[in-house]
């Protein structure tokens, strides 16, 4: 092992590498890592924030079904109430039409009797008439006895 | 190859002399031919082949990172770029652990360590001989050379050069440091005025610059010494190969356990040299007391 120039000149060669690792090699790489760090760390903040807000969403989402339930449920039986109104009012409809027409099939009915029974009268006048004349055996004038045919009538 | 016309003594000096440039005795410059010429040429002379491979794996890594780093963006990183922020990061981490200044040049400086370390001592995994018996062929067939007297030693921190060059450069920074942050008087007052009272500053002063002298001494030996010990261990595994099959079995187990074992070794040993680095210079930068 014998000293020579080596000595220096590894010396150079030294100082030389370390002023261009320090320059040129040392500082890009410090600052991609450290950019890097930076954007991981935002990046996980991100996620975190994310994460929170994904919570929020959900709770106001649970909050708003519950709403929703019962205002479904408070509409159900506002239109079951509804519902069971209607058919009140139908049904009470109906029997009114129902009464009305049996009404006024009655009426009807009354008139028609009516009418029957004065056909029937004047009919019986006319027989009593056509009877009474043949008891006589003599015409009577229906003119004369208009006023006791029309009383025969009524009692008729 | 081993020892078809060597001795194992021989392979073994062989493979652990460096290539070496410089002035030979008579005036004229050139590459030594042994290690005896080596050592005449004297302090002026370079080791051609522990500084071409140091250089070039220091470009190899800047390279690579600079490349990494161009690209480096905020979004999903790709596979190159997503290994070098690991590297870093892992650097970074290990850094701020230890280093409690703000500085930026230490971050940057204990990569830099780190990696070349890494790489250089990732030399010791490639086969022994490969590496030299190419640059053999080469100097032979290309060069015209006698093929014994090209040495190619291809992992550079087994060149004590190599590993005092980087102590020597970490020992520069702490003296910087040192007398920047606490001025050439606060420095001297570390160094004279403890651990015992002020008028034993000559005792304070021996033990004090032995412990100062001593941290880049530790820093290149302690690398030195690990990986010059597992390259001769590869060596001579690599020689049990000429010795028969079942020698040359046992040798190839013992290669690949020794391998998987330097695999920590050269990780180990580029973060210990890491740590210290950052550790020095975390001590250079506070004050005492």
């Amino acid at each position: 092992m014998n000293f020579n120039a080596t000595l220096i000149g590894q010396m150079i060669a030294f100082v030389v590498f370390v002023w261009f690792c320090m320059k040129y090699v040392w500082p890009p790489m410090m600052k991609a890592l450290d950019e890097r760090k930076k954007t991981i760390a935002d990046g996980l903040a991100a996620a975190e924030r994310g994460q929170r807000e994904q919570e929020l969403a959900e709770e106001r989402a649970r909050e708003q079904l519950v709403e929703a339930k019962q205002q479904a449920q408070e509409i159900i039986s506002r239109a079951e109430k509804r519902a069971s109104e209607i058919v009140e009012e139908a049904k009470a409809d109906a029997r009114t039409e129902g009464e009305r027409m049996i009404a006024a099939a009655r009426n009807e009915l009354d008139q028609e009797l009516n009418r029957v029974k004065e056909q029937l009268r004047s009919q019986v006048a006319a027989i009593a008439v056509s009877g009474a004349s043949k008891v006589l055996e003599r015409e009577v004038d229906e003119k004369t006895h208009d006023e006791l045919l029309s009383k025969l009538a009524a009692q008729i | 190859m081993a020892s078809d016309t060597l001795t194992s003594g021989e392979y073994i000096k062989h493979h652990l002399t460096n290539l070496t440039f410089g002035q030979h005795p008579d005036g004229h410059w050139g590459f030594a031919h042994t290690a005896e010429e080596a050592k005449e040429m004297g302090f002026w002379a370079i080791h051609v082949d522990s500084m071409l491979w140091s250089v070039l794996l220091g470009f190899i890594l800047i390279y690579v990172f600079r490349k990494a780093a161009k690209n480096a963006h905020a979004g999903v990183p790709g596979g190159l770029q997503n290994f070098c922020e690991w590297i870093v990061d892992f650097i970074n981490d290990t850094v701020r652990g230890s280093f409690s200044g703000r500085n930026p040049l230490v971050a940057p400086l204990a990569f830099t360590v780190f990696g070349w370390i890494f790489l250089m001592n990732f030399m010791d995994l490639i086969a022994v001989d490969l590496l030299p018996w190419l640059a053999q062929l080469f100097g032979q067939h290309v060069l015209g050379v006698d093929p014994h007297h090209v040495y190619f030693k291809v992992v550079p921190t087994t060149d004590p050069n190599i590993t005092f060059g980087l102590a020597l450069g970490v020992f520069v920074l702490m003296l910087y440091y040192s007398i920047k942050m606490k001025g050439v008087g606060g420095f001297f007052g570390e160094l004279a005025f403890q651990p015992f009272p002020k008028w034993m500053f000559p005792i304070n002063l021996i033990l004090e610059g032995v412990s100062l002298i001593a941290k880049p001494v530790s820093l290149a030996l302690r690398l030195f010494g690990n990986m010059y010990a597992g390259e001769t261990i590869f060596i001579l595994i690599a020689l049990m190969y000429s010795a028969g099959i079942v020698m040359a079995g046992f040798g190839g187990l013992l290669q690949l356990g020794w391998a998987i074992f330097h695999i920590l070794i050269i990780t180990l040993q580029a973060f210990i040299f890491m740590t210290l680095t950052v550790v020095y210079l975390d001590m250079a930068h506070q004050e005492h007391h």
